[in-house]
């Protein structure tokens, strides 16, 4: 064998665990609760194998599974507009700032680091019973009763708010940076105010950062469960927590895929189309 | 210099998102170090009563172990196959690059919920059911996009001309990728592998779907003590859990800084 043959060989070598990995750990799995879905659940337990469209027909057209999945596309949507508005000016204050960047970037990445369940639990230290809030309002002499403020929707919105934040602040961070503060200065020379300025060069040019922050929080936020459980009250189940219960609590391990594979569709699509006008390698740049 | 009034507005609006993001952690230490009964507001003063009592408790140090082991081991598959499949997409000219590329950051791009779902139900498939085992499995296929992500993102800064200096000198492929390429790849290693660690030490969502009943990570197990209510011990562990987590990294950060300089100089 040549020298060249060997050379065209070895990156194959080299990926060729990682893509045995994905591939029957990720690719094949995902193929096979297709399969899954169309099988039955019988009362015994026992799935039947078969081409039944029962699961599709129930997931699909019961009123139960589309408000849910609604209620969950409404919950991810107002968290991640609330990311942006809040995010945006935090992460254009980190670019533009000259002294504090490195600092302040190294603890934006402090909560990455700090685990999703504690970061949510937190929240019951601050707005529960016994909480900060209601500790200081009784203290105060404002209340004599403690205010139920936790285990409702806005507070599930409010901790994912607090789990995506950075990751909306990073990307368009990265954009924000990237962008050549000469054309800033030459608007503001040709006569245009600061704000005509922000929004006519730096907001347009910012658009691709805010667009990649915006899809990681919605799709992480849309495919969440354990807030609704640790923040939300017994009405605020997401789409995910039915996931959840149609396969480790009843078994229906048939229904279940159906279910799964509908959050995968609808959070599919999304990433397809940001694939389609941006590319991955935003998505990337703000990982990296 | 003077930037006006929307400057000081954005910087004031930055603090307060800073303060949003960092307090209430900030209270979980706190309180974890609260001498009182109940564990919450007011404190009555501080103390280590609360880690004493973790250090007696078994469920939580089975938790720790477990989850040790866990990560230890995602982090040494994961950044064993990351860095092998960095080393082909920087250094080897594949065709299909951009496939490659999507395919290996794909398990980041299926919402972890549906993943978990798919591999429990293939594998149990497979008479592989919920163990120790397709936790590990589960563990490796997540981390290993971002240790993709973050090995390449160091790789492309390793200088080639380096290695092919020694090559020129007389040294062998394998003589040249144990005395060059792995001592500048080290860094690399290190962070991706920290960054295993950390992710399989931290989530929740996938490991739910994946445990065997009677098995607990140490996030899982403070999940099933929030069942109840929150105690003050929930709060000494979360700060374990952030001491550990936030820790390790700043350390391997300062490790990799301090190996570069050395490597620079």
């Amino acid at each position: 064998m040549g020298v060249e043959a060997r050379e065209a060989r070895q990156p194959w070598i080299l990926l060729s665990p990682a893509l045995v990995a994905i591939t029957f750990l990720l690719f094949v799995p995902l193929a096979f609760i297709v399969v899954y879905s169309f099988w039955l659940r019988t009362a015994t337990g026992a799935d039947v194998a078969g081409f039944h469209l029962d699961n599709w027909t129930e997931a699909l057209t019961d009123r139960f599974y589309r408000d849910i999945l609604l209620y969950t596309l409404k919950i991810a949507a107002i968290t991640t507009v609330v990311c942006a508005v809040a995010g945006y000016p935090a992460a254009y204050f980190i670019a533009r700032s000259n002294r504090n960047k490195g600092f302040l970037l190294l603890l934006l990445m402090l909560p990455f680091w700090v685990s999703y369940i504690i970061r949510t639990m937190s929240w019951i230290n601050i707005l529960g019973v016994s909480g900060a809030v209601n500790s200081f309002l009784i203290w105060a002499g404002i209340i004599n009763e403690p205010l139920q403020m936790l285990y409702n929707e806005a507070t599930v919105i409010l901790g994912l708010v607090h789990f995506l934040m950075p990751f909306m602040i990073l990307n368009v961070f990265v954009s924000v940076d990237g962008i050549d503060q000469n054309l800033e200065s030459a608007a503001n020379s040709l006569g245009a105010t600061k704000l005509q300025t922000f929004f006519s060069v730096t907001l347009p040019l910012s658009l691709p950062g805010l667009a990649a922050g915006g899809l990681l929080c919605f799709v992480l936020a849309a495919g969440t469960y354990i807030t609704p459980l640790v923040l939300g009250g017994p009405r605020d189940a997401m789409f995910a927590n039915l996931v959840f219960e149609a396969i480790i609590t009843q078994l229906n391990w048939p229904l279940g895929s159906a279910l799964s594979l509908m959050l995968l569709a609808v959070l599919g699509a999304l990433v397809l189309v940001y694939n389609h006008f941006l590319g991955m390698a935003q998505l990337m740049k703000g990982m990296g | 210099m003077n930037r006006g009034m929307g400057w000081t507005l954005i910087r004031l609006w930055t603090m307060l998102v800073y303060i949003f993001m960092f307090l209430p952690v900030a209270v979980v230490v706190l309180l974890s170090f609260n001498a009182s009964e109940f564990g919450a507001f007011p404190m009555s003063g501080l103390s280590l009563r609360w880690f004493v009592e973790l250090a007696g408790n078994d469920a939580i140090l089975r938790a720790f172990r477990t989850s040790i082991i866990l990560g230890a081991l995602t982090a040494l598959i994961s950044t064993t196959i990351g860095v092998l499949a960095s080393l082909a997409l920087i250094r080897y000219k594949v065709p299909g690059q951009n496939l490659i590329s999507t395919i290996l950051i794909a398990p980041i791009l299926v919402p972890e919920v549906v993943l978990a779902v798919a591999l429990l139900l293939f594998l149990n498939a497979l008479s592989i059911n919920k163990s120790f085992a397709l936790l590990l499995a589960g563990h490796v296929i997540f981390t290993l996009p971002f240790v993709i992500l973050v090995v390449q993102a160091r790789l492309v800064s390793i200088r080639r001309d380096v290695e092919e200096a020694a090559m020129s000198l007389g040294a062998n492929p394998v003589q040249t990728f144990f005395s060059i390429t792995l001592p500048l790849l080290l860094p690399a290693v290190l962070a991706g592998g920290l960054f295993a660690f950390t992710i399989s030490f931290d989530d929740i969502t996938g490991t739910l779907f994946w445990k065997p009943g009677g098995v607990e990570t140490v996030p899982t197990q403070i999940f099933a003590m929030l069942r109840n209510s929150i105690s003050p011990e929930i709060n000494a562990l979360g700060t374990v859990m952030i001491a550990l987590t936030v820790g390790l990294p700043l350390l391997g950060l300062a490790i990799a800084r301090r190996m570069s300089a050395n490597s620079g100089g």
